[in-house]
């Protein structure tokens, strides 16, 4: 199959998803409560407040965290690099944790306090590994992705710090908090709020894509090529890491798409990033909203955290298309 | 026309003078090459040409312009690289890999041009590399995957071709091929080229001067026949070299000393 036919085959798979969702859960909605036409009020308020939106969030946290991973895969030439490599999550994690142990219950412009202070945590640490980087005179991706690493570990252990001191029932809220999921985004403000981060993050990859290409095949020759390399690292590590961090700090480190959905479609579709980057957006956006309608309904009314079912769908999906693919890569 | 200005290069790793007070040009055309023996600063040269490394004192212009007014996208019109072979694992085609090499003429969204198409056809015809155009670059030997990385670096388009031990690790058919291949670059495109060698013979016999690197310093700049002479050969690399004159061209060229009669 050529590259043009799978990235159609992933647009109507992604199509389909997001238009089924929607419909698929513990109550009942007929198609007609799109025009408000429903026997029942609570039908349109269940579909257009609770699950559009949580739609619209789960493709947009799919489609930025996929997205990042293979930007970050690309820019460290390095297969296991994922979008919290650079401490984006940690950092995230550490503003919830230290939000949940002040009990501070508030929200300004209807977002919650818990995803102001992460959205907070996930800036510092992208300043942090920024300025690191700068202080040691340029733009090494080595010294970035050592000092992500470090920013990470320390901040990981500030937050097993803050659970071991808070109550019972806080630090149950900061394990939770830190499985990710989507059940806490449920309205339009917050997908409102996360848009324009991850409509402009996937622009700017999509717009580095032959830059991209050029990095994976080593930093001197992508510069003889004429990669401005310092400038376009910078670029996506901002980029992604923005993206990242707001939808991290609304949903939660949520885990395995960002790592596994570059892979599953470079399997697909090989290693070009003008058809990777594509794919992978489509891909992760899809996967995300399939596993979250997952989530939500496999045990209802209890939810799983999305993560979980990220890993155990992707995995063995991974796994096969890995094996079944052999020759090829 | 002067291609290649260096006055009064300096270069220093941390605290360790690589290159010092490194003068000479090239002009438009020539076949340079870079000798000397190992840690004389032969490929931080190179890279400091290419504005790979960065932060040395003194002047180097290109095409009369200093290097560091250029844009990246610029220098790379008129410079292209060939890296010493790495072995490192590049998981595109071959021509993937040297459409690459149009980089500085690609925008963001546009597809491929009608012109990056003939470049790459071309590069891959002269370098023959078109045979094995849809393989994997991992697939490829070395000899094979040097000819690609030439012909990404002719796709460049660029005039002048900066070239890190093209032959070393090639056997005697692939740097026969290779060498045939500069040549022909050379001679027909008109391209000025600067390798750094660590084979005198390959230099003596193939380009049209020679400047020897020693301890960061030019320790000779001349046509090839002059530094074919022992005591010139002594002062750069410090131990004697035996030399005998090319059966087929004339030139003094250098063969192994064979080990005195007592070791055996």
């Amino acid at each position: 199959m050529n590259r043009t036919a799978v990235l159609m085959v992933l647009l109507a798979a992604a199509a389909l998803v997001v238009v089924v969702a929607p419909f698929v859960g513990m109550m009942h909605v007929p198609f007609s409560a799109l025009w408000g036409a429903a026997d029942d009020p609570t039908q349109i308020d269940v579909l257009w407040k609770l699950r559009i939106p949580r739609v619209c969030m789960a493709l947009l946290a799919g489609t930025a965290l996929a997205t990042a991973g293979t930007a970050f895969q690309a820019m460290f030439r390095n297969p296991l690099a994922t979008p919290f490599t650079l401490g984006v999550s940690s950092g995230a994690s550490l503003g919830a944790a230290i939000c949940i142990h002040l009990g501070w219950a508030f929200s300004v412009l209807r977002f919650s306090g818990i995803s102001l202070f992460a959205f907070a945590g996930a800036m510092v640490s992208i300043l942090l590994v920024y300025g690191l980087t700068r202080a040691r005179g340029g733009s090494s991706t080595a010294t970035m992705l050592l000092a992500g690493v470090a920013i990470s570990f320390f901040f990981s252990s500030l937050i097993l710090c803050l659970q071991y001191l808070s109550d019972f029932t806080r630090t149950f809220r900061m394990l939770r908090w830190v499985m990710g999921g989507l059940e806490g985004a449920v309205s339009f403000d917050e997908v409102l709020g996360v848009l324009p981060f991850v409509a402009s993050g996937c622009l700017i990859v999509l717009y580095l894509t032959h830059e991209m290409n050029l990095i994976t095949t080593g930093d001197e020759l992508a510069a003889s090529r004429g990669v401005a390399l310092g400038r376009t690292k910078l670029v996506l590590f901002f980029a992604a890491s923005l993206m990242v961090g707001a939808v991290v700090a609304v949903c939660g480190p949520i885990g395995f798409v960002g790592l596994m959905a570059p892979h599953i479609c470079r399997l697909l579709i090989g290693p070009e990033h003008r058809y990777l980057t594509p794919a992978v957006m489509l891909f992760g956006g899809a996967f995300l909203t399939l596993c979250d309608t997952l989530a939500r309904t496999v045990i209802a009314p209890t939810e799983l955290p999305v993560g979980i079912i990220t890993a155990l769908l992707g995995g063995p999906f991974f796994l096969w298309l890995l094996l079944s693919r052999r020759s090829e890569f | 026309m002067t291609v290649i200005r260096l006055q009064s290069f300096s270069f220093r790793l941390g605290d360790k003078p690589i290159l010092r007070d490194v003068s000479f040009a090239v002009e438009k055309g020539e076949y340079l090459a870079i000798v000397g023996p190992n840690g004389a600063g032969k490929t931080t040269l190179i890279k400091c040409l290419d504005r790979l490394l960065t932060g040395g004192t003194g002047e180097i212009e290109i095409c009369g312009r200093p290097l560091r007014k250029y844009s990246q996208k610029q220098l790379a019109r008129l410079i292209s690289y060939v890296p010493q072979a790495d072995g490192r694992v590049v998981p595109f085609t071959v021509e993937q890999f040297v459409l690459m090499g149009r980089y500085p003429y690609l925008s963001p969204f546009s597809a491929v041009s009608h012109e990056d198409r003939r470049a790459v056809a071309e590069a891959l015809q002269l370098t023959g590399t078109a045979e094995f155009a849809a393989r994997l670059l991992g697939t490829l030997s070395g000899g094979e995957r040097q000819k690609v990385y030439i012909a990404a670096a002719l796709a460049q388009g660029a005039e002048i071709v900066l070239l890190d031990e093209p032959t070393t690790f090639l056997d005697y058919r692939h740097q026969a091929e290779v060498t045939a291949l500069l040549g022909r670059i050379h001679r027909s495109a008109g391209v000025t080229i600067v390798a750094v060698t660590h084979d005198l013979n390959h230099a003596v016999l193939e380009s049209d001067r020679i400047v020897a690197l020693r301890e960061g310093r030019v320790a000779f700049c001349g046509p090839p026949v002059e530094i074919m002479r022992p005591d010139v050969l002594r002062k750069i690399y410090g131990t004697s070299l035996l030399l005998v004159e090319h059966p087929q061209v004339g030139l003094p060229v250098i063969v192994p000393q064979a080990p005195a009669k007592g070791n055996r």
